[in-house]
């Protein structure tokens, strides 16, 4: 052998490797093992949604949040359904608020589960996928009893909720809540004080508050840096500020930490669940205007006028006051924004979509520099990157 | 207008900043209007001035507005956690020129930018690597043009014969079909002919 010095190594990282998450692509540059650069490489899956919804009315718009965040659907909604609220000035029914809140939080659920079950696998730990994906599937049947769908919802509307939720659901759900601490003391069980797990994540990915602020990071990537800031508390939205809850933060913004603010925040999502099943008013659950809501099927068949409204209401949409608004949610993986411009017609001018996992991803150089490949793999699983909304 | 906002506007327009040109508060939400060979400077100010503090770059987004002159429109989203403020800043441009990059006072500009130049084209003078992000490799066009159609100029498939994806010009079977709902009593534009166009003026 010769003993001729090799430089550096560039290595193709996905796009079909289960630990990208998806279809990321990461090129590596590597010293031997340590990582010199990585650049990622997104838009695998890309398919034009800001395009589709500025050629699509309010309501046909709708349905493409589901499509970003596949993990958590409606969270996305909500950022949605919100903007055009703001520009529409619609007032929601207080139960439309609550049933939005539960499913916000059935969303957050949903999506801690997946990010921490997958960064233990992409570690190493099998065990805490399987029993985690057993109760996103629960959790996703309340999904279905509310929407008839287990993923794609579309269940909010601008001005409330597509319909009442069934008889019994809460019960179930409540029932849900009770059992539910006994997976996270599991899951926990498992991976906190796991040896092998904390090798693999204490220290790795570690980044500074200023840091953090200044690659645009926002949710869990921020909290677990030690910045205390969660859009449900600062700039709360529905009945968010009639709720008590915790904010959870990290020390040291490794991936422990943010581990560690996961599994708090779904405590925290339980409980939120619990105080609004407990409060949930009767009443209306969308807006009871038929310029911006359907009205019932037994009006419809009666009368000419609320035929006349569902019928102008499913085909030219309401329209828009001109206008424009950045509306932003903390959904599960950071601050979601949705910025719209309307030019007064029934489809938005422009419709930007702020996806918390673009700023986080891009900051993957940074955070893995000089860490080792294996690293890196750890790193991108504390992102909770999902390909669906970077891509967009 | 919120009183925390106005305070905003206060220290901002007394601060003399020839870049900004006005601004206005729509939703609430202050918008200011910069000229672009000022926006580093604005937003350096906007970021360490102690009563701004808007350490977080949310969001770089392109509008285009066709029948303007200076037809693109380049928005900053910022947010201030000390002072929980939001405020946004536009940016006027076209074709042909640039803006300059701001990758060096947030970090966080550098793939917004990309995107932007992506799917408007409009160039980032300075940008440490301006490539595109989120189309095709050797994608051409700046799909989030207005006049860029929406079904696109090409289409992929996987050709069994030469064992490789292919790219082919978009066949419709159906031509793409815009339907326009709006009612005719309110909204509604109609494409006259000259003649007609001419007529409904004489008659007035």
């Amino acid at each position: 052998m010769s003993d001729s010095k090799i430089s550096s190594y560039t290595m193709n990282f996905g796009p079909q490797h289960p630990a990208a998450h998806g279809v990321l692509r990461l090129v590596l540059e590597l010293d031997g093992e340590i990582v010199e650069r990585a650049d990622p490489h997104i838009g695998l899956l890309h398919r034009g949604t800001e395009k589709l919804i500025e050629n699509k009315t309010y309501l046909q718009a709708l349905p493409y949040f589901d499509r970003l965040d596949y993990v958590a659907p409606m969270n996305q909604e909500h950022a949605f359904v919100l903007a055009a609220e703001k520009l529409l000035k619609l007032e929601v029914p207080s139960r439309a608020k609550y049933i939005r809140v539960i499913f916000d939080e059935i969303g957050r659920l949903l999506n801690h589960l997946l990010n921490i079950t997958t960064q233990a696998m992409d570690v190493g730990a099998i065990t805490p996928s399987l029993w985690g994906f057993e109760e996103r599937e629960k959790l996703m049947e309340f999904y279905e009893r509310a929407c008839g769908a287990r993923l794609h919802a579309a269940y909010y509307r601008v001005g409330g909720v597509h319909q009442d939720l069934p008889d019994g659901l809460f019960e179930d759900i409540l029932e849900f809540c009770k059992h539910f601490p006994k997976l996270i003391d599991d899951l926990e069980g498992l991976l906190t004080d796991n040896r092998i797990f904390k090798q693999r994540n204490v220290d790795v990915g570690i980044i500074s508050p200023e840091d953090a602020l200044d690659w645009g990071f926002s949710g869990v990537m921020l909290r677990g840096s030690g910045v205390p800031w969660d859009l449900r508390k600062s700039q709360p939205y529905e009945i968010y500020e009639e709720l008590d809850f915790d904010i959870p933060v990290g020390k040291n913004g490794d991936c422990y930490d943010r581990y560690l603010v996961r599994i708090e925040e779904m405590k925290q999502s339980l409980s939120i669940i619990n105080q609004c099943i407990k409060t949930i008013p009767k009443g209306p659950i969308i807006v009871q205007n038929n310029k911006f809501s359907p009205p019932k099927r037994g009006q419809m068949k009666r009368s000419m006028e609320a035929l006349i409204h569902h019928f102008k209401l499913y085909t030219e949409g309401f329209k828009v006051p001109p206008g424009e608004t950045y509306t932003a949610v903390e959904a599960p993986k950071g601050e979601f924004g949705v910025y719209i411009i309307s030019d007064g017609t029934n489809q938005p001018y422009r419709c930007k979509i702020r996806a918390p996992g673009y700023a986080h991803l891009q900051a993957a150089d940074y955070m893995s520099k000089g860490y080792m490949l294996a690293d890196t793999v750890a790193i991108i699983g504390s992102m909770d990157v999902v390909f669906g909304e970077i891509d967009r | 207008m919120d009183k925390l906002l106005k305070e905003l506007v206060e220290t901002i327009s007394s601060s003399v900043m020839d870049g900004i040109t006005s601004h206005e508060v729509i939703n609430n939400e202050l918008i200011l209007n910069v000229t672009s060979d000022k926006i580093i400077e604005v937003l350096t100010f906007l970021r360490d001035e102690s009563s701004c503090q808007f350490k977080v770059l949310v969001d770089i987004c392109g509008v285009d507005f066709p029948e303007r002159e200076t037809r693109y429109e380049v928005i900053y989203n910022l947010l201030s956690l000390s002072h929980n403020q939001r405020i946004r800043l536009k940016v006027m441009t076209n074709s042909d020129n640039s803006i300059p990059s701001v990758v060096s006072v947030y970090s966080s500009a550098s793939w917004y930018e990309r995107e932007v130049w992506d799917m408007y084209g409009i160039v980032f003078s300075k940008h440490p690597d301006l490539r595109r992000i989120l189309t095709d490799y050797g994608f051409e066009g700046h799909p989030l043009r207005k006049d860029f159609p929406l079904s696109g100029f090409v289409e992929v498939r996987y050709s069994e014969n030469e064992n490789k994806v292919v790219y082919e010009p978009v066949k419709l079977n159906q031509e793409f079909r815009n339907f326009d709902f709006m009612s005719p009593w309110e909204g509604a534009e109609y494409i006259l002919s000259k003649e007609s166009k001419d007529d409904l003026e004489s008659d007035q």
